[in-house]
């Protein structure tokens, strides 16, 4: 792909095609308890052991809204600059599994609790706003597990209750790369935010992809197709991929694409028919009569908003002023809250561009090596910041750096302890260093001569001698500059 | 000393404070008679050994100071109690077992009351007859073929055959009211939200409302007085203040302006009915009441828009019965579908099935605008024409209900001339209103009638008086001949 042009189009027989992406992604809010009852909502436990009556459908029991999730979709919705609504409504979605105790979702409906909203994404191509259509809150259900007997399904109601998230896009995405970009983008903003881990192997984001395709430069949008639960970024592309290829040649071939939902096959790498648009359930949507319609203060909102921490694209705009980074940089470093914390306090002690440049090579080259999250690093960001200094005022090369970098990552110490202790010091004192290559030209005379002849290839030579000799501790510059000085004389 | 358990609830709380009598000896009496009325087939549950167990308990630290002292207390069967079968009338529950107590009986328990028994009801409160039970249909004791009304039918007949001194029901269109009227006894729908929903089994939730069903006003106000309470269980609970009903209770009603509404006279009611209105009218006009007549517009669309709402939110509520996790399964079927199927076909009677496929038509997509939703704003005018018209008035005077008690069988194949039966308290409900139905004479037949007053929001007090005074000077007395025994 061209790095400065968008060109994602599937090519048919005669016509190249656009696909046309939206997402309804399932985000779990961070918090203790259900949305609607008091029962913890740790991953991982033992099954069946975070149930109340509430979450198994008692005769009698009642949802009691959990105050916390509405603050936690409040501060989402602020997080997506969506607008927050002051009425919204609990509905009910009626249908029947073994893994839905109510018999019923509580869900909402025809009124979110977050309505329109935007995320920007920052492309190759350039920066690039998706509408968000909504957000609303909803019930987790239960997880039904058929591979543990071979007769029986069991059911496991931990996750039965939990509060859902529902953010859904516009139909504003163009390729898996965009849908790449905004699934990131979501998770940074949340994690930010800290109203959804955004963990993505704990189910904790998830999404429906709604994938169409039309000829390029056709204003209508095609026949969707929904692609039911997907629940990583290599999945949703792979399966949008496949999906808009499938598509296009049922078009190629004169046919039609049916709306229906498809259910994704990661061993085969293809998307199948779940069911069609006639057999798609009626959910026979209701208000919720136990729970009144949800009333949020304007007070409520705007007490929040003035809590919420400073968002990654304010950020970013910041870390280009303030740090003078480019755009790419900003954008890595904004990335992961926890990476902005710890390049800040770099930055704070030590050169900023540097600092980005060492922290984007060296330092996450290693933390990904060792499958680490920043805030589980071996260098602390303040021994990190002396490590950059010391490379700054030239008191280690680059290169004696990257050693340093080593033994600090080994034993979590302070890079001058170990420039001092391993006697790793730049030679930067220019009696000393005129005194090494005085002693290097005399030995060898006759490159002296060919090198004044005309031969100036050999200044390398020189300069590697002078490593060799300083052990590699030379101030490059310097001995460049004495070198010169004295082939010269 | 069984004329003991003919005595109104107040005057029995008189004597345990007197120490005239133990809560034990009470129990027993109770226990006794309900041993020997079985053909009533009001209890579904007995629990005497524990009775027994608690009023001993009582007698050895009697705490006097509390509304309902140690008295025996048997309720609808739709109040889930701790350790106690709660079977909502229907087999799907026959045998469940709840492990948590409802906040209304754990109410009363506090207040000194102890449990006596489950009392049987239509399925899921679904009924004006008591006839829709899984347990088999109740007798009115006021005479062997006649129903006691519903849902609350074990209730009204457990309370006028004095097995129980004083219950409690649960009223979504009028199923304590309606019994109450059938069976000669006093019947109280709080303000939707006064008495907490959490742990009754759920018809319709936005309707659904416990209240007292009692032998006088005054019993009537002690038990409203121990049922009602702010929980933050129930989301639909009204935060307020308790208020002392039965200390608040008089008899001075003058000056107090009293509704007659015009819809309420419907085509074809009997005569006798018109009558007992007429002196009902008369008495409160004596008592200095001021009688206007008042006219509630949408009177006539509240049963349609009764039979909607109520249908939908059952068909939603009783989702939760599918055999996965409690109550009845049936044995058969090869999968889930087939296990579901089976298990509703076989675990609900016919009326609740009538019912879950009304509700579940009326919300289906292409039906839920023309039915739901126009039922949700008709609800809405309802409502207005009683807000409306208590500017202008106190309480609101009609009888309770357009029949008295009819006969076993008489309407069990045409639920329509059933569903009439509700048409002067549905309105109540949708509006979510207080109401009482008290007893105000007898027909030819010598069968109760009510007529049932009904107030503003939250005006419990107010309608509880003009029901006391009515009582004291109407001169009504139930004739029950304790035939069965």
């Amino acid at each position: 792909m061209s790095k400065n042009k968008f060109d994602y189009f599937i090519k048919g027989e005669k016509n190249n095609y656009e696909v046309i992406i939206g997402l309804e992604v399932h985000a779990q809010v961070s918090s203790n308890s259900k949305l609607f009852s008091g029962s913890a909502t740790k991953f991982g436990a033992e099954p069946n052991s975070q149930v109340s009556l509430i979450d198994s459908a008692f005769p009698g029991m009642l949802p009691v809204i959990n105050k916390e999730c509405i603050k936690q979709a409040i501060r989402t919705g602020l997080g997506l600059n969506a607008k927050i609504n002051n009425n919204s409504v609990f509905d009910r979605k009626n249908y029947f599994y073994a893994d839905l105790p109510q018999g019923y979702q509580i869900s909402q409906y025809k009124n979110p609790i977050v309505g329109e909203g935007k995320v920007l994404l920052d492309m190759p191509y350039g920066s690039k706003e998706i509408g968000i259509e909504r957000l609303h809150l909803e019930q987790d259900a239960g997880k039904s597990i058929h591979d543990m007997d071979p007769s029986s399904t069991y059911v496991d109601l931990n996750r039965s209750g939990i509060a859902l998230m529902e953010i859904v896009s516009k139909p504003d995405l163009r390729s898996p790369e965009e849908v790449n970009a905004y699934i990131k983008k979501l998770r940074t903003i949340m994690r930010y935010l800290e109203t959804c881990d955004g963990n993505m192997q704990e189910g904790s984001l998830r999404a429906d992809v709604n994938v169409s395709v039309r000829q390029v430069g056709d204003k209508n949008f095609g026949t969707r197709c929904e692609i039911k639960n997907v629940n990583s970024i290599k999945f949703m592309q792979m399966a949008i991929e496949y999906e808009a290829n499938r598509q296009v040649e049922l078009l190629d071939e004169g046919k039609k694409i049916e709306q229906e939902t498809r259910l994704f096959d990661t061993k085969k790498n293809e998307t199948r028919s779940m069911r069609s648009k006639e057999d798609a359930h009626d959910y026979r949507y209701f208000p919720d009569p136990d729970l009144l319609p949800l009333k949020i203060e304007q007070k409520l909102i705007d007490d929040l908003k003035k809590t919420l921490p400073e968002l990654p694209d304010n950020k970013k705009e910041r870390f280009m002023s303030d740090y003078g980074l480019n755009s790419y940089e900003a954008n890595v470093l904004v990335s992961e809250k926890e990476i902005s914390n710890y390049y800040e306090e770099v930055a704070k002690l030590s050169d900023k561009k540097l600092a980005a440049t060492w922290m984007m090579g060296d330092l996450f080259a290693m933390l990904n090596d060792k499958g680490l999250n920043i805030s589980k690093s071996p260098i602390s960001a303040k021994n990190f910041a002396e490590l950059v200094q010391s490379i700054k005022s030239g008191e280690i090369s680059g290169r004696i750096a990257k050693e340093v970098f080593e033994l600090m990552v080994e034993s979590g110490d302070n890079p001058k302890k170990i420039i001092e202790s391993k006697g790793m010091k730049q030679q930067s004192d220019p009696n000393e260093l005129e005194k090494i290559i005085n002693e290097i030209l005399t030995k060898n005379k006759d490159k002296v001569d060919q090198y004044k002849s005309g031969k100036e290839k050999l200044f390398g030579f020189f300069v590697g001698q002078v490593m060799k000799q300083s052990g590699g501790k030379a101030n490059p510059q310097l001995t460049n500059d004495i070198l010169k000085k004295l082939l010269k004389g | 000393m069984s004329e003991i358990i003919k005595k109104n609830l107040s005057e029995i709380i008189d004597l345990i404070k007197k120490k005239e009598i133990k809560s034990e000896e009470l129990a027993n009496l109770y226990i006794d008679k309900v041993n020997k009325s079985k053909k009533l087939n009001s209890y579904i549950t007995t629990c005497f050994e524990h009775t027994i167990q608690k009023s001993k308990e009582f007698d050895k630290k009697p705490n006097l100071n509390s509304l309902l002292p140690g008295v025996p207390l048997a309720v609808k069967d739709l109040f889930c109690t701790n350790g106690f079968k709660t079977t909502a009338g229907s087999k799907m529950l026959e045998n469940f077992i709840p492990q948590y107590e409802s906040t209304v009986t754990e109410n009363l328990w506090k207040e000194g009351a102890i449990l006596l028994g489950k009392l049987n009801c239509d399925e899921y409160a679904m009924g004006s007859s008591n006839e829709t039970s899984y347990f088999g249909n109740v007798i009115n004791p006021i005479a062997r073929d006649t129903v006691p009304g519903g849902s609350s039918g074990g209730s009204a007949s457990a309370l006028a055959a004095d097995l129980t001194p004083a219950t409690i029901g649960t009223d979504t269109g009028g199923s304590i009211r309606q019994p109450a009227s059938f069976t000669g006894t006093v019947g109280l729908k709080p303000t939707y939200g006064l008495c907490s929903r959490w742990g009754i089994v759920a018809f319709a939730s936005s309707l659904d409302q416990a209240g007292p069903m009692t032998k006088s006003v005054k019993d009537c106000s002690i038990m409203l007085e121990a049922m009602v309470g702010f929980d933050n269980k129930d989301s639909t609970s009204i935060e307020k203040k308790k208020e002392n009903y039965s200390k608040n209770l008089k008899t001075d009603i003058k000056g107090l302006k009293i509704g007659i509404p015009k819809e309420y006279r419907v085509e074809n009611m009997p005569k006798e009915i018109d009558e007992l209105w007429n002196k009902g009218k008369n008495i409160l006009k004596d008592l200095g009441a001021d009688i206007i007549d008042i006219s509630l517009p949408h009177t006539k669309y509240a049963l349609p828009t009764y039979y909607i709402v109520a249908p939908a939110e059952a068909s939603s509520n009783l989702a939760r019965y599918d055999g996965v996790k409690y109550g009845y399964r049936s044995s058969k079927g090869n999968d889930l579908i087939e296990m579901y199927e089976n298990t509703r076909s076989e675990g609900f009677g016919d009326e609740v099935k009538r019912r879950i496929l009304i509700g579940t038509y009326v919300l289906s997509s292409g039906y839920y605008d023309a039915y739901y939703l126009k039922a949700q704003k008709v609800r809405q005018l309802i409502k207005k024409d009683f807000d409306e018209n208590f500017g202008k008035v106190d309480a609101i005077l009609t009888p309770s209900t357009p029949s008295s008690a009819f006969k076993i069988g008489e309407k069990t194949n045409d639920p329509i001339s059933m569903y009439l039966n509700d048409i002067f308290t549905v309105p109540v409900n949708l509006a979510g209103l207080p109401a009482i139905s008290v007893p105000a004479g007898l027909d030819k037949k010598g069968y109760p009638l009510g007529l049932q007053l009904i107030g503003k929001t939250l005006d419990e007090q107010n309608i509880l008086n003009v029901a006391y005074a009515f009582e004291k000077n109407c001169n009504f007395k139930n004739e029950i001949k304790n035939w069965w025994l």
